[in-house]
């Protein structure tokens, strides 16, 4: 983990400070590596005792959906990931209405449970944030 | 907070859906257009309402090297307020929270 | 102010290496602080000692060299990103280390704000 973590001993990195970071995706899987680099920082910001949230824009979205299966493409399917994040104690996923409704999907489309609020929500949210993150 | 967006909006959609959430809540809320992104900035093509419309309510910046470097420098928007990197050191210091829309 | 700053791309297919260290001469140029520059995802290839531009052209890796050591700033190799991109430790170019990704998570706690410079 230290390693990971990039040599920061936890209690060094526990300077007392806590902040709310928002990591913003809004790209799709295997197109790009952004999406799974992303949850690579996502992940190692869990080990900080920050307040993390992610939230899911535009293609960002088509990382959630269900059913992707990777093997002919011969890409590490890391869709899983986003279930075992709630172990990490990151459990606010916001995704933007709006771009759920401009890909025709809804909900019961994702893999995992997200809270699913319009663009004046979203928008309230980050402006409250004190980094935010974007991939 | 400031938005920033560096894509042409005639190659990616970037800067619509910034401006899609940044106008929902204008509050407080600036937009500097970077890199491919100050052709936004320009007259006469097919996004200048736009840009002229979220101008009503967010505060739209350029980046003056960028328009510059493109030969974009005559053709900006009335309103735009441009900057160079010192103005853009600024803005991230003047704003909470900054969003690179990548 | 104290400005931690994250660096998506590459050099020159990219122009993100550009505005980033742009804005870090300003930032430093206002009386700012940089308490780090993060180099993530195909941003990791800024790093290499093995770079040669053509002579008329910027050398963005020295660059960022000559700015670490004239104002003494951190630059941050990602380990991951860097070892999927066959960026080593034998091949870093003066001024750059590599470590881990709770580097730029520190950068965004300790840091006033974090400018992210991508595609």
């Amino acid at each position: 983990m230290t390693e990971a973590t990039g040599g920061i001993e936890m209690e060094e990195g526990q300077s007392g400070i806590v902040k709310k970071f928002m990591f913003v995706n809004r790209k799709a899987p295997y197109g790009t590596v952004y999406a799974l680099e992303g949850l690579e920082v996502v992940l190692i910001s869990a080990a900080f005792d920050q307040d993390v949230s992610m939230a899911f824009l535009d293609d960002g979205v088509y990382q959630l959906a269900k059913g992707q299966h990777t093997k002919a493409i011969d890409v590490k399917n890391f869709s899983p990931t986003y279930r075992a994040l709630e172990g990490y104690d990151i459990e606010k996923l916001y995704v933007e209405k709006e771009s759920l409704e401009a890909r025709g999907l809804s909900q019961e489309n994702l893999l995992v449970p997200v809270e699913v609020l319009n663009s004046k929500e979203i928008a309230a949210l980050m402006a409250d944030q004190d980094v935010v993150i974007s991939f | 907070m400031l938005n920033i967006v560096n894509k042409s909006p005639f190659e990616k959609t970037t800067l619509e859906s910034c401006l899609r959430v940044a106008q929902a809540r204008p509050n407080g809320s600036a937009l500097l257009l970077i890199e491919d992104a100050v052709y936004a900035a320009t007259k006469g093509n097919a996004v200048e309402g736009r840009i002229r419309d979220a101008m009503k309510t967010v505060p739209v910046y350029a980046l003056w090297p960028d328009l510059e470097a493109r030969g974009m420098q005559d053709r900006v928007i009335e309103g735009v307020k441009l900057v160079d990197y010192g103005g853009f050191v600024d803005l991230a210091a003047e704003h909470n929270t900054i969003q690179s829309w990548l | 102010m104290k400005f931690g700053i994250l660096v998506s791309e590459g050099p020159y297919t990219h122009q993100a290496a550009d505005t980033a260290y742009q804005f870090v001469k300003a930032a430093l140029e206002k009386g700012h602080q940089i308490h780090r520059v993060f180099f993530y995802h195909d941003g990791v290839n800024n790093s290499t000692k093995l770079t040669e531009p053509p002579q008329d052209d910027r050398h963005i890796v020295n660059r960022w060299s000559k700015l670490a050591q004239e104002h003494n700033i951190d630059l941050v190799v990602c380990v991951a990103a860097a070892l999927r991109r066959g960026i080593r430790d034998d091949i870093l170019a003066p001024g750059f280390r590599i470590s881990g990704l709770g580097q730029l998570v520190e950068s965004g706690i300790q840091a006033d704000r974090l400018v992210t410079f991508g595609d």
